[in-house]
């Protein structure tokens, strides 16, 4: 347990009035975390770090491994303390992450702790053991068997783990007539099938933005939400450092469906339903040279679109066209011909072998299976790590054919749906519980080390796998390990799989750039572009993703990216379609769309496209948690196989009644107030040519300052590179034990992050500007929050950080109405909750706050501490870079830089001194050690945004 | 002024004691009303719905101590609401009682002694609706404590540059000085109704609170100077308080507070809604208990002119805030201005302009002046309107300050009206209590009146 | 009834006037224990009476300046001295924050040296005083005036100062049991 709670190991005062069934869950997370925690770390598992004499209660340990996203995983470092493990961090190593996360990588260690995950086998919703179930299996076994695997059907969403694709091939072999199925809500469909046009083979795209002076996105949210987005936005900002190199930058053109982040930063941006884009990407390639038939009409100005082909014919081999997964695979197709024509191939786009192992078209597979099961063919379906009932196109309707498979097995985190209406559901084991392993967008392999024994008992794939197919070996460690060792062979082995596991990345295994040759594709008939027809676009949520992290709270209060909505999901229109329809905010409208009705509330976001909604998946759930059903509606209900990711033919019935939201930002415009600066190129090189200006606001000091002698912590914030992915805010909750307060408090605007990212629209509601804000506290050196508060709860240290002394606040909340910027956050109710397995993963180097007291960003005081611990060890000053703050770390893009004003050399001084830098609200003369960079927009010159 | 009692008609030149009193009927009169008068029906009404709202603030506060000041609509940015809206106006109010005693005393103003008595009770008990609000409004209530200093392990101090500590000095010494003086006043009184009590019970209770005064005359000297200097120290301790009060605001940066225009304008606006409370008091009580012949329209007229007056002063204070907001070309403060007036608690702002300003200038009217129940409503529409104007200043300037994307709204609950209901009630409770056991009006001091009217007509 | 069973002789008068006249009258006759009692305060009352000047202003000058200096002290050394600390980078020693606490507990420690200085002065308090033994001497906090002298005064004589105070022609004249 928590250090800080030894005893509550079975107290469980402060969960909400509890069911039997939520008693027994707790108990028995209590019971796992009991054995999960006296017991050692599972012995063969190799430390990041190897310091055996340092496994003092105190010190933490970090572990290389890899948490995966639809398939594709991505590095990261683990941080265990006393075998608890308690955050994530990016793995340098790794290729994509190169140290940075993303929010879901954040929020893994809370689903890891997740009371409400499944503890126990069930059989048609009893209580049954792991026993009984190998029992029942194994007796399957002598059925399928007889017929050569006839009626054995395998579910699993995208397989890039090299053991379980070995193990299902193993078994297909034994099993001839065996079927195994891929089917991820998410899935790479259309961009293997575009491959498949225009090079005649299945290849996965890979791209180097690093490389990419001008970039053309095509519905392609490649900074937020495609594989290898991490790494795409570090070499995206990478190639974009205005500040340092002004000459050197990238432009970014953009023409989006649905507002995302990569639009937001887009130097130029249109929005188009998502069936436009098809024309617009017909017309560019016929300006390209391609030899296509331009449409009649193109729902683009020409001015736009012959400056971008001139850019990109200008950049030659540095230019980039990348296609969005939503789009047909013949706008794929067009796009690899293009980047082929622009010679970008093999420069900033390289194709690889898929990194998927069974790149099928899951779509199609997913269809097979369902009328397999209609047909009665099903005999046993094992079900792998999804939840087919609730994430599946309607018109399947894998629920009423699942009633007839006389044998089927659930294995998930969760008892979600398809838990409940299975035969059997067998908990699973957390990524971070269990032996595994797979492959990045590039392919680099990561061995998947667990970080403590399954606290409930849970199971891996290979593991069920293992039993299904009757093999001797049924350990999931000695599974991956064989499969590493028939890989990497070797009579040195055993140092190659240390070195794997303790970098977290297989040496060399990052897949090769493939010799391809492009061909114009056979295009289908353009859609009449008949702009009266509703369009609506099926996507994830941007935090709840398909459904996977719906009772994952850090997720569902972290507000979405552009709408700040928490808690739920709603419709997004454009504020124009909303006021031809007379609905503003949180109306509840019913969506027609084949038949088939859906309610929900309605938000109207600008840059939306008009005539066209936005609808994300993964909320309307039914079960799989407590927090997870009730909110929100069901976006799959919607979705057929037909056009599963967009169509039109939408219709809307508003319904007079509303549904309250809750939104983080009640206020999107900045009120011409200098607050999210934002320069054109030119201004910031003349600037920079100048040199530093002296401030229009003089500084008038009435008392001498108080000097920092040692240190003097400060922080920058680079507002170009920031992307509003908002994985600081969520990496700092789990640094700092920040409570999740519930949608009823986030509506009273009590939310508790310590560090939030303001958005702000800018200019028309059809066109929008987006500015995003990260705004920690402020650290003033003339701090108001101080001067008001009458007991000495806030005030300064000497090295110039302003500290909350959480056991002095009284709670009279002056400093936050004194506080300017409003990041102080307060606990109106006893908010952090006891529950013996979230005490667990709390960070031990950070008291847990209780109500009526004050609390806001720190710096990460704990980290400075365990920095200056370490350095005085060795007599020596805290280098740069050695205090890293969870929201630094977690930046994908280094947008944030922390460290020591003190230091001539440091990385943050020198940011300071860029004659780019400000403050907020320096007319306040607050002094603050937080200064941002502006961002930095570099429109061609032809195009004058309005 | 004696020339003036003669006259009759308009109520300004009527007389402060009408009637032909003796040094004993008046005495009888108004110790009677403890003593002897059986409890009369608007008494006991009052009595029980005053009574059932402690309760209700009984019950408010323990939830409140259970849960936390989540309970209430508070938020951020708005992270004051009620509970400092309740305080100023409660402190405010109790400025006029002390105004009256204190200050009128220096300047020898006799139509002073027969309300100065209520009036003082008044403030003791605005003043104690007041002090619980700052503490009620604690994240950690029962520390409260650390705002005071006194030796302590942790070896720690309250940051003196907090106006919130100021407010623990001043309020505190404002109420022990407002007891002090009241019960000073009172021991004469009490020696009376020492020697004119029927029960033996009356006699021991009355004794004991009376010290054994024996109207030695040199007991009464000693008592005119004290007394007398009492005085002289409430007078700026009265204008320190509410200045201080403004502090709280003032002090703080957010547009709306940061103003040095706050102290004048708290002062003037606690004595307007002071008087206001006074005659919404003083108009019931007369009728009540029959006392006209002491509290007379002369005294309505002139706490009216009173009011009339600080009214205007308030007005000013509006006028030089907007004038201010523009002048200083400030963008935050012209926004502030703006956004009272227009934004979505622009209902408050014309509602306070409409109460604290326009009905104000019916003042100007004898008429008015000279109709009790007239008074009455423009004394309840002022303390609305003064209320409104505290949340205005509190709420409405949170809400919306500094940084756009922290903006956000302020809605009450149905804990926040139970506290202001409650103390409305706990305040009433007291008072009740109060009329019930002790003289209302200052039967030493009418009896100097009787004598000094005999002296004037003769 | 003995010279010791008897506390003094007590004159009863109608008005005001009429006691300070008996007043002056009796300390023109070499009366010192005397005592004045009177349902408020008279003028000219306490001159005839001879009453000196009270300590009571003196006391709250004190009060004030003790309960003033004291605050301030306490102030600048918690501040200064004992628990220096950086708050807002305004100097230790604030003195524009030091000024309202110190006003407050001046007033404070005046208002209360005032108060008690007026009890003690007036030997308040003091629940039993043979004067209470006076029969309707409960109207003197009514609306009767009286004049009481003492037997401790050296020039009383039960027969003759029963005699002056006839003289003084007051309504009641009766003796005060102890």
């Amino acid at each position: 347990m928590s250090p800080r709670q030894p005893r509550r190991e079975f107290d469980f005062s402060g969960v909400p009035e509890r069911s039997r069934r939520e008693f027994l869950k707790l108990m028995g997370a209590s019971i796992a975390l009991a054995s999960g925690c006296s017991r050692e770390l599972p012995e063969r598992i190799v430390p990041y770090e190897d310091m055996p004499e340092q496994l003092a209660a105190t010190k933490s340990l970090y572990f290389a491994t890899a948490l995966s996203l639809d398939g594709y995983g991505s590095g990261v470092l683990v941080e265990s303390a006393m075998g608890r493990p308690i955050k994530v961090e990016g793995n340098p190593n790794h290729p994509a992450s190169l140290g940075a996360t993303d929010v879901f990588s954040q929020a893994a260690v809370l689903t890891l702790w997740d009371p409400d995950r499944s503890q126990t086998v069930l059989r048609q919703g009893v209580l049954s053991t792991w026993d009984a179930f190998r029992a029942a299996l194994t007796a399957r076994r002598s059925r399928f068997a007889s017929q050569g695997g006839a009626g054995l059907h395998i579910l699993t969403g995208s397989v890039t783990s090299p053991t379980l694709a070995a193990q299902l091939h193993r078994l297909l072999d034994k099993y001839p007539e065996a079927r195994w199925h891929q089917y991820q809500p998410i899935n790479r469909d259309n961009v293997y099938a575009g491959t498949r046009l225009a090079f005649g083979e299945t290849r996965e795209p890979r791209y180097d933005f690093t490389r990419a002076r001008t970039v053309l996105s095509l519905d392609a949210d490649f900074l937020r939400s495609m594989p290898g987005h991490v790494r795409y936005a570090r070499d995206f900002n990478g190639a974009r450092r205005p500040g340092e190199t002004p000459s050197a930058n990238n432009r970014l053109y953009a023409i989006e469906s649905s507002p995302t982040l990569t639009g937001a930063k887009a130097d130029h941006c249109r929005r188009l339903r998502a069936s436009q884009i098809d024309r617009v990407a017909r017309a560019l390639a016929q300006r390209l040279g391609i030899a296509v038939e331009s449409p009649t009409s193109v729902p683009i100005e020409a001015g736009w679109l012959d400056a971008c082909a001139f850019d990109l014919l200008t950049r030659h081999g540095e230019s980039l066209i990348l296609v969005g997964e939503r789009q047909p695979a013949h706008v794929h197709a067009l796009a690899h011909l293009a980047n082929e024509r622009l010679g970008n191939v093999g420069t900033t786009v390289q194709y690889t072998n898929p990194v998927l192992a069974e790149p099928i078209d899951q779509l199609d597979s997913l269809r097979q299976l369902s009328a397999a099961m209609a047909a009665g063919e099903v005999q046993e379906l094992l079900i792998l790590g999804v939840n087919p009932l609730y994430a599946t196109p309607a018109d399947l309707e894998f629920a009423r054919h699942l009633q007839r498979v006389p044998f089927s097995v659930h294995l998930g985190l969760y008892r979600d749906e398809t838990a409940m209406r299975s035969l059997w559901h067998i908990p699973a084991a957390h990524e971070l519980e269990a032996w595994s392993d797979t492959r990045a967008y590039d392919g680099s392999a990561t061995i998947q080390q667990p970080l403590i024994a399954p606290l409930y008992g849970g199971r891996s794939p290979h593991e069920v796998l293992a039993v299904l197919a009757g093999e001797f070996e049924q350990d999931g460690h000695a599974i991956v390990r064989a499969l590493w060792q028939g890989e990497l062979g070797g009579d040195d082995f055993e140092h190659t799989w240390k070195t794997s596991l303790h970098n977290g990345v297989v040496p060399d295994s990052a897949f090769t750039a493939e010799q391809v040759t492009a061909r114009l594709p056979a295009l289908p008939p353009l859609r009449d572009a008949d702009s009266s027809e509703l369009e609506i676009v099926f996507s994830p949520d941007p935090h709840v993703h398909d459904g996977v992290y719906t009772n994952n709270a850090w997720l569902r209060e972290l507000p979405k990216p552009l709408t700040e909505l928490t808690w739920d999901n709603a419709v997004l229109m454009s504020p124009e379609s909303g006021r031809r329809r007379g609905l503003a905010n949180e109306d509840v409208v019913e969506i027609e769309y084949r038949g088939r009705r859906v309610r929900a509330p309605v938000w109207l976001l600008p840059g939306h496209p008009d005539e066209s909604l936005t609808l994300q998946f993964g909320y309307g759930r039914t079960a799989g948690g407590r927090i997870a059903p009730g909110a929100g509606f069901n976006a799959y209900a919607l979705q057929t196989s037909a056009a599963p990711s967009f169509d039109g033919g939408a219709r809307v019935h508003p319904l007079g009644t509303r549904y309250p939201l809750a939104s983080a930002q009640m206020h999107n415009r900045m009120e011409g107030r200098d607050l999210a600066r934002m320069l054109p190129l030119s201004a910031v090189i003349q600037r920079t040519a100048q040199g530093a200006q002296p401030s229009k606001h003089e500084r008038k000091l009435l008392y001498p300052p108080f000097a920092s002698p040692t240190y003097a912590w400060g922080m920058s914030i680079n507002l170009d590179a920031c992307i509003g992915c908002k994985a600081c805010t969520i990496a700092c909750q789990a640094e700092n034990n920040i409570p999740v307060v519930g949608k009823d408090q986030v509506q009273r605007g009590r939310e508790m992050h310590w560090i939030r990212v303001d958005r702000y629209f800018e200019g028309s509601d059809a066109h929008p500007r987006v500015h995003f804000q990260p705004v920690p506290c402020m650290h003033c050196e003339r701090a108001p929050c101080e001067v008001v508060c009458p007991v000495e709860a806030s005030v300064h240290d000497s090295e110039g950080l302003n500290v909350q002394v959480y056991n002095r606040c009284v709670g009279t909340r002056f400093c936050s109405n004194n506080c300017p910027y409003k990041v102080r956050r307060f606990n109106f109710l006893q908010y952090s909750q006891d529950v013996p397995s979230l005490n667990a993963q709390r960070n031990p180097d950070v008291t847990v706050r209780m109500r009526g007291v004050m609390e806001k960003c720190s710096y990460c005081l704990q980290r400075i501490a365990a920095a200056k611990i370490a350095s005085e060890k060795e007599g020596r000053r805290i280098r740069d870079g050695e205090v890293v703050t969870a929201c630094q770390a977690a930046c994908p893009t280094e947008a944030i830089v922390f460290g020591d004003l003190n230091d001539p050399a440091s990385r943050v001084r020198i940011a300071k001194t860029s004659p780019l830098d400000y403050v907020l609200l320096e007319e306040l003369n607050t002094l603050p050690r937080t200064s941002y960079l502006p961002a930095v927009e570099n429109p061609h010159p032809d195009l004058q945004e309005t | 002024m004696a020339g003036q009692e003669q006259v009759l008609g308009a109520p300004s030149s009527q007389p402060v004691l009408r009637g032909s009193y003796t040094y004993a009927s008046i005495t009888d009169k108004i110790a009677d009303t403890v003593l002897e008068r059986p409890t009369h029906w608007a008494w006991a009404v009052g009595f029980a719905v005053s009574a059932s709202l402690t309760v209700l603030f009984i019950v408010a506060m323990s939830y409140l101590f259970a849960k936390g000041v989540g309970i209430w609509g508070i938020d951020q940015p708005v992270s004051w609401a009620f509970a400092l809206t309740n305080f100023v106006w409660w402190v405010g109010i109790g400025h006029a009682g002390t105004f009256i005693s204190a200050f009128l005393l220096l300047l020898r103003q006799r139509w002073r002694t027969s309300i100065n008595r209520f009036a003082e009770a008044m403030t003791i008990f605005a003043v104690a609706m007041a002090g619980l609000m700052p503490i009620l409004h604690l994240g950690r209530p029962w520390f409260f404590y650390w705002l005071i200093p006194y030796p302590n392990k942790m070896n720690l101090w309250p940051q003196w540059r907090s106006p919130l500590v100021w407010d623990i000095f001043s309020i505190g010494t404002y109420i022990i000085v407002s007891i002090l003086f009241w019960y000073m006043g009172l021991i004469p009184d009490l020696a009376t109704l020492r020697d004119r009590a029927a029960q033996r019970w009356k006699q021991v209770g009355y004794a004991l609170l009376a010290l054994g005064w024996r109207n030695d005359a040199r007991h009464w000297a000693r008592f005119e100077i004290a007394y007398l200097l009492m005085a002289g120290l409430a007078t700026p301790l009265v204008i320190s308080v509410h200045s201080v009060v403004s502090l709280d605001f003032a002090i703080g940066n957010t547009p709306g507070w940061h103003s040095t225009i706050f102290p004048p304008y708290f002062v003037a606006g606690a004595l307007y809604s002071g008087f206001a409370m006074a005659l919404t008091i003083a108009i019931p009580l007369r009728a009540t208990f029959g006392l006209q012949d002491f509290i007379t329209a002369r005294h309505l007229a002139v706490m009216a002119k009173v009011m009339l007056a600080c009214g205007l002063l308030v007005t000013y204070s509006y006028l030089v805030e907007s004038f201010m907001a523009f002048y200083s070309a400030d963008r935050y403060e012209s926004f502030m201005l703006l956004n009272r007036m227009t934004g979505p608690y622009a209902w408050i702002y014309w509602t306070v302009i409409f109460c604290n300003v326009i009905v104000l200038q019916t003042l100007w009217f004898e008429r008015v002046r000279g109709s009790p129940w007239m008074l009455f409503a423009v004394a309840i529409l002022i303390n609305v309107g003064m209320w409104l104007e505290r949340f205005m200043i509190i709420v409405v300037s949170l809400h919306r300050d500094f940084m756009p994307s922290a903006w956000g709204m302020f809605y009450p609950t149905f804990w926040d009206i139970a506290i202001l209901a409650g103390s409305l009630g706990a305040f009433a409770l007291l008072f009740l209590l109060f009329v019930r056991f002790l003289p209302v009006i200052s039967m030493s001091e009418m009896r100097k009146l009787v004598k000094e009217r005999r002296e004037s007509s003769s | 009834m003995t010279q010791s069973a008897q506390y003094g002789l007590l004159a009863e008068f109608r008005s005001a006037e009429h006691l300070v006249d008996a007043v002056k009258r009796t300390r023109a006759e070499g009366y010192r224990d005397i005592a004045a009692y009177s349902p408020f305060p008279v003028d000219g009352l306490s001159d005839a009476l001879g009453i000196k000047r009270t300590c009571v202003p003196f006391v709250t000058l004190m009060g004030g300046l003790i309960g003033g200096a004291g605050t301030y002290f306490m102030l600048w050394y918690s501040s200064v001295i004992d628990y220096p600390i950086d708050s807002g980078a305004r100097p230790l020693h604030s003195w524009p924050a030091f000024v309202p606490p110190t006003f407050e507990l001046a007033v404070l420690g005046a208002a209360l040296a005032a108060f008690f200085a007026f009890l003690f002065a007036s030997g308040l308090p003091r629940l039993h005083h043979p004067i209470f033994n006076a029969r309707d001497f409960d109207l003197a906090s009514r609306n009767r005036f009286f004049l009481c002298i003492e037997c401790s005064d050296p020039h009383f004589d039960e027969s003759r100062t029963h005699d002056f105070l006839r003289s003084l022609d007051p309504m009641r004249l009766v003796p005060v049991p102890w």
